[in-house]
């Protein structure tokens, strides 16, 4: 870890910077085409097999969706959307999990050093060690992604694979994609395929199609193909503009400074006061009064 | 005449000190959740695990200790037209100048039992809110980011407050005593508290 550590660029509630000698680190990302996905679910399995997770064996909830949300044990999972788009019905499936933003609420929000780190290469990691279960990270995410594990209290969420990505290797999931609908590399060779992908799209008649890259969290080291890129909200929900919410930078921004100065301000006062008018006794009055 | 006044019994001295204790590990820890450069001083409860697991018991804790504390004191606490004068003339008596014929408390004091009140209140229900892994998953995520914000503000608001409190009982000699002690000398009570002085010397004499 010694040798990846030189590969942080920024550290969760460290207010001095991270090793920054590597400059012409390549940003990777990983782009889910949705019109290529079939919903299969080898993503989920991958993810599954390759982290050691096992998720509880869920129960048919009336849709697709198994296991019906993200848990500290699913890190990935299908979300089924049925829609009528330009009169036809639309099945718009989306693999839903941590888009490793450039500009990450939950580091923002985390109160822990190093618990959540990002990577020069762009990948958002979460270090369980130093995790203390106050789920601010939860708060902070403009996702609804990280989760936090009832068994030992600590969030989790998709790595993007960072050990297998450290050796050069893809992610699990985009491995074992049968349709070839997860691709992996580096984020500029990502937005050229996309490119392609969505030019595709556009000429069998998708004409709002485009390449999901939220520039409100700094874009994503997790893209999407879309069909219908002006709604993404189709999508179970994808937010449409996700930005770190305003609440979430007062909190982390401007309230630290504001409380600095105000207790700062009440102690000083206190000092000030004391040295300047002195102590206020009542005894000396007594015996005057008598 | 030298006789000492009691002014606090043991029970609301244990009460105010098992309050004022909770207070001090609460702001510790808060301070370190709060700002990244003291989050060693999560230390004070072993680990920052603990810190964060422990940080809303001692918080219950304080609000349960305080609320006995409201519930003696609130009477005490209503705000008449002398306390108006005093905060008014608040100048004069932070010089040193009694204002206006103050009863067992003065309208600086008043003023921060409010507000007391008020931060623990807003922290009670944010604490609740923010509150992982019991309540948290309860609430949006909107709200809650909402509650970590204001349990924070509020924290600061108290934090301030306890500083000013503390220091006036520092800069008014005999008033540490009153709540170690229990007892105030009848010079101090006379100047501070010349109404509640009065209120105590007629029980006295018809007793």
């Amino acid at each position: 870890m010694a040798l990846q550590s030189l590969d942080i660029r920024r550290r969760s509630a460290s207010p001095t910077p991270a090793p920054l000698v590597r400059e012409n680190v390549t940003e990777v990302a990983k782009l889910i085409d949705v019109a290529s996905c079939t919903g299969c679910k080898a993503c989920q399995v991958a993810c599954s097999e390759w982290n050691d997770l096992r998720a509880e064996v869920g129960h048919n909830v009336g849709v697709y969706d198994n296991p019906a949300d993200l848990s500290a044990q699913a890190w990935t999972v299908i979300r089924f959307n049925e829609t009528t788009e330009n009169g036809k019905l639309e099945w718009l499936i989306r693999k839903d999990g941590c888009m490793h933003c450039a500009d990450p609420g939950c580091l923002k929000a985390c109160p822990s050093p190093g618990a959540i780190i990002q990577y020069s290469n762009g990948i958002v990691d979460f270090q369980e060690e130093n995790c203390i279960g106050c789920g601010y990270c939860i708060a902070g995410c403009p996702f609804n992604v990280p989760r936090l594990n009832p068994v030992d209290s600590k969030a989790y969420k998709c790595t993007l694979c960072s050990d297998r990505v450290a050796v050069g290797q893809e992610p699990a999931c985009a491995k074992t994609c049968p349709t070839g609908a997860i691709h992996f590399g580096s984020k500029d060779e990502m937005r050229d395929l996309a490119a392609k992908r969505v030019a595709g799209l556009k000429q069998r008649g998708y004409a709002n199609a485009g390449l999901y890259d939220p520039q409100g969290v700094g874009g994503t080291h997790v893209m999407y193909v879309l069909h219908h890129a002006d709604q993404p909200r189709l999508y179970s929900n994808l937010p449409h503009e996700p930005q770190i919410s305003p609440v979430v930078a007062l909190w982390k921004g401007l309230l630290k400074p504001l409380s600095t100065v105000g207790i700062a301000a009440a102690g000083l006062f206190g000092f000030f006061h004391y040295i300047t008018v002195g102590p206020n006794r009542a005894e000396e009055h007594e015996e005057a009064d008598e | 005449m030298s006789r000492l006044i009691t002014r606090y019994n043991a029970a609301e001295r244990i009460n105010h000190w098992v309050v004022a204790i909770c207070f001090i590990l609460l702001a510790i820890s808060g301070l370190a959740l709060f700002y990244p450069a003291f989050f060693w001083l999560t230390g004070i409860f072993g680990t920052p695990q603990l810190a964060r697991i422990l940080h809303p018991f001692v918080g219950v804790l304080m609000v349960a200790g305080f609320a006995r504390q409201f519930l003696r004191y609130w009477r005490h606490n209503l705000v008449n037209h002398e306390d108006i004068r005093w905060m008014l003339a608040v100048r004069q008596a932070l010089v040193g100048d009694e204002v206006g014929d103050t009863g067992k408390y003065n309208g600086g004091q008043k003023g921060m039992f409010w507000v007391m009140t008020l931060c623990l209140l807003v922290m009670l229900m944010t604490g609740v809110i923010m509150w992982r892994p019991w309540f948290a998953g309860y609430f949006p995520i909107p709200l809650v980011r909402v509650a970590l914000l204001c349990h924070a503000w509020a924290a600061l608001i108290l934090i301030a407050s306890i500083i000013v409190h503390i220091y006036a009982a520092f800069w008014v000699k005999g008033t540490i005593s009153a709540m170690v002690e229990g007892k105030v000398s009848p010079a101090w009570a006379r100047k501070h508290h010349p109404a509640w002085y009065r209120e105590v010397s007629e029980k006295a004499d018809q007793s």
